[in-house]
């Protein structure tokens, strides 16, 4: 089973571990079930109606990239806890969509990746946008932003972050139009406060709604005083992070209170 | 788990046999959350972590204990006055994890 699992994991194909971590009976600790997507399985856990019922826990856990304990009764059932089974799904890594292939999108990309993200960059013109430019790049695409992003639109959830770092109007706000009709969790726009009031009154034009605008982080990143690309890196991920934690408020731990460590996300 | 398929795949190439810590339940302040995996082979070689480096000795320890006897365990560990020279996370709170020897 190891094996499948790790082949899975290789390739970006989500999929689903069960483990029995504590249980009543004498045998059973360590039983396993693997669940791909489509709902195949290997293994079990010990009876067929607990494999059943985990294996569609384990599905719903898949779509939302969740990690859980559950317990169960020895056959299955629900609202009893003679079994404790640990579901971990392993989604695949959220993406990154950087446009604009500029220096700032080098540093980026570098950070975006040691953050865990699949990163894509992507700018219509193909002396910038070369994979040498990007070596830490998943993909380096040439194709007009927002032809790109309404291509891979479907693919977009709450995980994934498009960062417009061109600050050319003519491609940002196509771009930003297209980015605001998927489900995509962060969206943010480089560009000065005069770029930015600029880009905004060219977005309402082109059918923005106030409440759409809110959306877009601009100018992007975090107040940090940052200025070279890679400072600006740090800048534009620490407010992605805040984001997909739900900090709104962001302030020095040292002049908090309250806890530090978020668990809410699947690792 | 990613993170430790390499160092496992070369363990288990040279014949070496690898106990898995997952984490799987944190109580309070913890650095890692579920799912955090650290590798462990049989003569002690570690790969990933399971929290801010705390309780990684005593995982260790379980591991190899685990794989002489062939069979998993949960162990938790925590902070409490009582016990205040155990392992346990410094931020004070508490994490299960689950130990077993990598035979599926």
């Amino acid at each position: 089973m190891y094996e499948v699992l790790r082949d899975c994991l290789r390739r970006n194909e989500p999929v689903v571990l069960a483990t029995v971590v504590d249980t009543a009976a004498a045998t059973g600790l360590g039983a396993k079930l693997l669940v791909r997507r489509g709902g195949q399985s290997i293994g079990s856990l010990g009876h067929p109606g607990l494999d059943g019922v985990v294996g569609r826990d384990a599905l719903g856990n898949l779509a939302s990239g969740q990690i859980s304990l559950r317990h169960y009764g020895p056959e299955g059932e629900i609202g009893q806890d003679a079994v404790t089974v640990f579901v971990e799904s392993f989604s695949p890594p959220p993406q990154m969509i950087i446009l604009g292939a500029v220096d700032f999108s080098a540093a980026l990309a570098s950070l975006a990746k040691m953050l865990g993200y699949r990163v894509v960059v992507c700018d219509a013109r193909a002396v910038f946008a070369t994979a040498q430019r990007f070596p830490d790049a998943d993909e380096v695409v040439v194709d007009w932003p927002d032809r790109y992003l309404s291509r891979v639109a479907a693919e977009l959830g709450a995980r994934d972050a498009v960062c417009v770092l061109t600050h050319d109007t003519k491609f940002d706000v196509p771009a930003i139009v297209t980015a605001l009709a998927t489900e995509v969790g962060y969206i943010g726009a480089m560009g000065s406060r005069q770029t930015t009031e600029r880009r905004n009154v060219r977005l309402r034009e082109a059918g923005v709604t106030g409440d759409q605008l809110a959306r877009v982080r601009a100018p992007i990143g975090l107040h940090i005083g940052a200025r070279s690309p890679e400072e600006t890196a740090v800048s534009i991920c620490a407010e992605i992070i805040s984001c997909q934690t739900g900090t709104d408020v962001v302030i020095p731990l040292s002049e908090g209170s309250g806890p530090i460590h978020h668990h809410g996300r699947a690792s | 788990m990613k993170d430790v398929l390499d160092d496992i795949e070369r363990w288990r190439n040279e014949g070496r046999r690898v106990a898995l810590a997952t984490v799987i339940d944190v109580r309070g302040s913890g650095p890692r959350g579920p799912g955090a995996t650290m590798a462990v082979s049989e003569d002690g070689e570690v790969a990933g972590s399971v929290s801010g480096g705390c309780v990684e000795g005593a995982v260790v320890t379980e591991a190899l204990e685990v794989l002489a006897a062939g069979s998993p365990r949960m162990c938790t560990f925590g902070y409490s006055d009582d016990e205040a020279f155990a392992v346990g996370l410094t931020c004070g709170g508490t994490i299960s994890l689950f130990v077993e020897p990598l035979n599926w």
